[in-house]
């Protein structure tokens, strides 16, 4: 039952586009940042394969230029 | 942030989104996501929030926590608060989750044949009173001991110093504060004659260069790094990055300058002459403001029992200084220290313009060395050479790892040489002490006993046979503790453990009490830049949870003192505090009343006229000053900073063929000290599970290491195996490995060397021979 946040960095003049591409997957919530180009997004699936997916699915929307988990970090254990 | 602990989901994904937000707070300073976090709060709910200062490090953030039907349920930065201006890192955001661990200690136990049972806390403390009585009588008042930490609230200090330094006569009452900044004190008390930093994190406005004397800020002290990276934003600051390993701090940094490890002395000494050589010195205020002195070299390492050392300073002139400084041309400093002589310059340069404000900044490494009192020394050599100090943005500062490590330990004096106002050595000290504590002054001892490895060591060898740890867990911090863990287990030996959830300290208990934590008791904390924070008690303690004040209150009383500890249980909080600040009367150090820390988010001493002092012994702004000049080095009865001659020499274990790389320990931006807390936050503990090696690219893929291999480390004390990590997080130099040591599961320090620096008696946990074999 992952849970993951992430950061997502919007390409120039493209947060809105991206803000919506995002709000139209339903296992993401977005929570754009009032005063910066930045996005954070919440992801809720129900297994590590769903998760996978989905995180596909978001690498692949062009407006987005950097996606970085920030929940679990980059901890160095795998 | 509202979390609701009836819905783990729910509060998951809050928590989830408190790490992103921190995360980005921590890239981009000044963000919002304020709607966001209105939009969490609980609709129509009850949320009472209530001020106190973080629990985890020294910074002292300020936190306002959301309590809701008698449970803390969220937390978010105080806006109000002056250290973090409403940010919170990682762990601050998560903190109040580290209340409600599945196995908190709720009930005091005691250890029969081998095994705990439960027992009621009167039970508990008659014993524990009962044993301190028969250790007394039969090896001595000096066979029993308290070791606290930075940890301990103010009033837990000062109780636990009048008990056994005033009461009982013994001046065995230590804290792991020894571990992780006691040569910043000596570093204070040398070179100024009067502890703890001169400036504040207001310097951090003012200042135009940030120099990080190995300091990892942006995973140590985040919020205050991320205050850098909003100045660099807004003016242009430069900030340089002086260490051995490269981490996210030389990254983030405008410049990484890598030295090999113990060569800061040679460096530090090499800037002093550069600024020599190039005009920079600023006479008038040396002139003034200073004395030159050298210290006795060659002093050992302190690696022997009982070792001893006493420093003999001498006078000596600006020519002798200079005279000495030849040795430290940047080109010969080049040579041993792997930093370049145009490196060094360049780091010269900025502290020598009389157009830049320069903050330096350090914490464990320069304070754990065997060399760390001269090391402190010598970057205040160059803050007094150029007379970049006492004034905003000039400022050397000296940053700490415990909520308490400047209030409890420094201020109330909870170590073997320490009074609340003074030193044991001192008769008049001693005497004013007595008179607070209302016990005669021949009780407190003139010499100090054991300072915290010789206390461990004693307690090895029978000397001690009583310790009484709270707040603190000795067993994953203590270098060399394979020692140390034995030595405990030894039959005679009776240990009291404190603490709020199981450790490897107290596997090794013969009694557990339970602790209140934080926020479920009243206390107040001091942090790095002399800020007294007060926080109510805010929920109700877990079980039979009581504070570790209390507990020091009844043990006393059952030990006679009833007299001495007259306080009333509903209102002893005030009058610890209302007694303690007797002690600290006059200009110098003058605590705030009670009324305002509860009041205001927090203030700094001396606080004279209703005012908190931010620069000392600047006239223009320390009331204490008196000399009709600008500044005033009032600590040293000639009102004068010494400048010290410290040599560079070489760690006592240096890497060979048996043993061909430097091991380094240290932290992780999720675990705070031995992660006994942290590690029981879901959230955090999945980021960063377990301990690991992180070893140098390059060598690595020569070695056919990779990310998650097992390793073993082998040093002259054992060995222990751990996963590999490479090119993550933080990149060594070749020859260089780095251990973090918050894992109780793989203790580096059963293999870490328990060497301290012979004036302070911090060990060193940054430098040790080790051997890397792929398993």
């Amino acid at each position: 039952m992952p849970i993951k946040s992430y950061l997502a960095h919007p390409h120039e003049g493209k947060k809105s586009e991206l803000v919506q591409a995002l709000t139209s997957i339903s296992s993401c919530e977005v929570i754009p940042a009032e005063n910066n180009d930045l996005l954070i997004v919440i992801t809720e699936t129900t297994n590590n394969t769903e998760d996978n997916i989905l995180k596909e699915k978001i690498e692949a929307i062009e407006s987005l230029k950097l996606l970085a988990m920030v929940s679990g970090f980059d901890t160095p254990i795998k | 942030m509202y979390t609701s602990l009836t819905n783990r989901r729910e509060f998951l994904k809050k928590m989830a989104i408190m790490s992103a937000m921190t995360a980005a707070a921590t890239m981009f300073p000044g963000i919002l996501f304020a709607e966001e976090q209105e939009k969490n709060l609980p609709k129509g709910g009850n949320l009472d929030w209530k001020k106190a200062p973080c629990r985890f490090c020294g910074v002292g953030c300020g936190v306002l926590v959301g309590i809701d039907n008698g449970k803390a349920v969220a937390v978010k930065g105080d806006p109000k608060s002056p250290v973090n201006k409403g940010l919170c890192c990682v762990k601050g955001y998560h903190s109040v989750m580290s209340i409600y661990g599945k196995d908190r200690l709720t009930k005091p136990l005691v250890k029969k044949n081998g095994k705990f049972v439960e027992t009621s806390m009167k039970e508990a403390l008659d014993l524990i009173a009962s044993k301190m009585k028969e250790t007394i009588s039969d090896y001595g008042k000096d066979a029993v001991s308290i070791y606290g930490s930075g940890q301990w609230t103010i009033p837990d200090g000062y109780v636990a110093s009048k008990l056994f330094k005033g009461c009982i006569g013994t001046n065995n009452v230590e804290a792991n504060a020894r571990l992780c900044m006691a040569s910043a004190v000596t570093g204070f008390m040398t070179s100024f004659g009067i502890d703890e930093p001169m400036g504040c994190y207001e310097d951090i406005d003012h200042a135009d260069v940030f120099v990080l004397w190995g300091n990892n800020m942006a995973e140590m002290h985040p919020v205050l790094f991320s205050r850098l990276l909003d100045q660099r934003l807004k003016r242009g600051v430069k900030i340089i990055d002086f260490a051995t390993r490269t981490t996210r701090t030389s990254m983030a940094a405008d410049k990484s300058i890598i030295f090999q490890p113990q060569t800061d002395l040679a460096v530090a000494n090499a800037i002093c002459y550069e600024i020599i050589n190039n005009g920079w010195v600023n006479k008038a205020f040396v002139e003034k403001h200073c004395n030159f002195k050298k210290g006795l070299t060659n002093m050992g390492y302190g690696l022997e029992d009982k070792y001893n050392f006493n420093d003999k300073p001498e006078g000596i002139t600006f020519e002798d200084f200079k005279t000495f400084l030849q040795d430290y041309t940047p080109e010969k400093v080049e040579k041993v220290s792997g930093v370049s002589a145009k490196d060094i310059k360049y780091m010269a340069s900025y502290y020598g313009d009389p157009n830049k404000k320069v903050m330096s900044l350090w914490c464990m490494g320069m304070n754990q060395h065997t060399r760390g009192t001269w090391i402190n020394n010598l970057v205040y050599n160059i803050h007094l050479l150029t007379g970049k100090i006492s004034e905003p943005g000039n400022s050397p500062f000296s940053l700490t790892g415990q909520p308490s490590a400047c209030g409890t330990v420094r201020e109330v004096g909870t170590l073997t040489h320490k009074l609340p106002h003074g030193v044991v050595t001192n008769k008049e000290h001693r005497e004013f002490a007595a008179k607070i504590w209302d016990v005669p002054a021949e009780n407190i001892p003139a010499k100090p006993s054991y300072h915290t490895v010789e206390m461990f060591r004693a307690l090895d060898r029978g000397d001690i046979r009583f310790m009484w740890i709270q707040v603190t867990n000795p067993m994953v911090t203590m270098p060399k503790l394979k020692r140390y863990r034995d030595a405990c287990e030894k039959e005679g030996r009776f240990i009291v453990v404190s603490d709020i959830y199981p450790t490897p300290t107290t596997d090794i208990a013969d009694v557990i009490l339970p602790s209140a934590m934080w926020i479920e008791r009243e206390g107040m904390y001091g942090n790095s830049e002399r800020r007294t924070q007060y926080f109510e008690q805010m929920i109700q303690p877990s079980g039979e949870a009581m504070s570790d004040t209390w507990q020091i209150v009844e043990v006393a009383k059952r030990l006679g003192y009833e007299k001495q500890f007259y306080y009333n249980e509903a209102t002893h909080i005030e009058e610890i505090y209302n007694e303690y600040r007797r002690h600290h009367e006059g200009n110098k150090h003058a605590m705030a009343p009670l009324e305002v820390l509860k009041a205001e988010p927090g203030a700094q001493w001396p606080y004279v006229n209703g005012k908190s002092t931010k620069w000392r012994f600047n006239a223009e702004y320390d009331p204490a000053c008196s000399n009709g000049e600008q500044f005033h080095f009032y600590g040293n009865k000639d009102g004068k900073a010494v400048i010290w001659q410290r040599p560079y020499e070489p760690a006592p274990e240096t890497p060979d063929d048996d043993y061909p790389f430097w091991l380094c320990t240290g932290r992780v931006v999720e675990h705070w000290h031995t992660g006994s807390m942290t590690r029981r936050i879901p959230v955090l503990h999945k980021a960063m599970p377990h301990a690991y090696v992180e070893l140098n690219p390059e060598q690595a893929k020569e070695m056919q290491i990779r990310t998650g291999d097992q390793v073993k480390l082998t040093t002259r004390r054992g060995e222990i195996i751990l996963p590999a990590s490479v090119n993550e997080r933080g990149v060594p130099e070749r020859n260089q490995v780095f251990v973090p040591f918050f894992d109780e599961n793989m203790l580096i320090n059963d293999v870490t060397l328990d060497a301290f620096c012979p004036i302070s008696k911090q060990p060193d946990y940054k430098k040790c021979a080790v051997k890397i074999e792929k398993v």
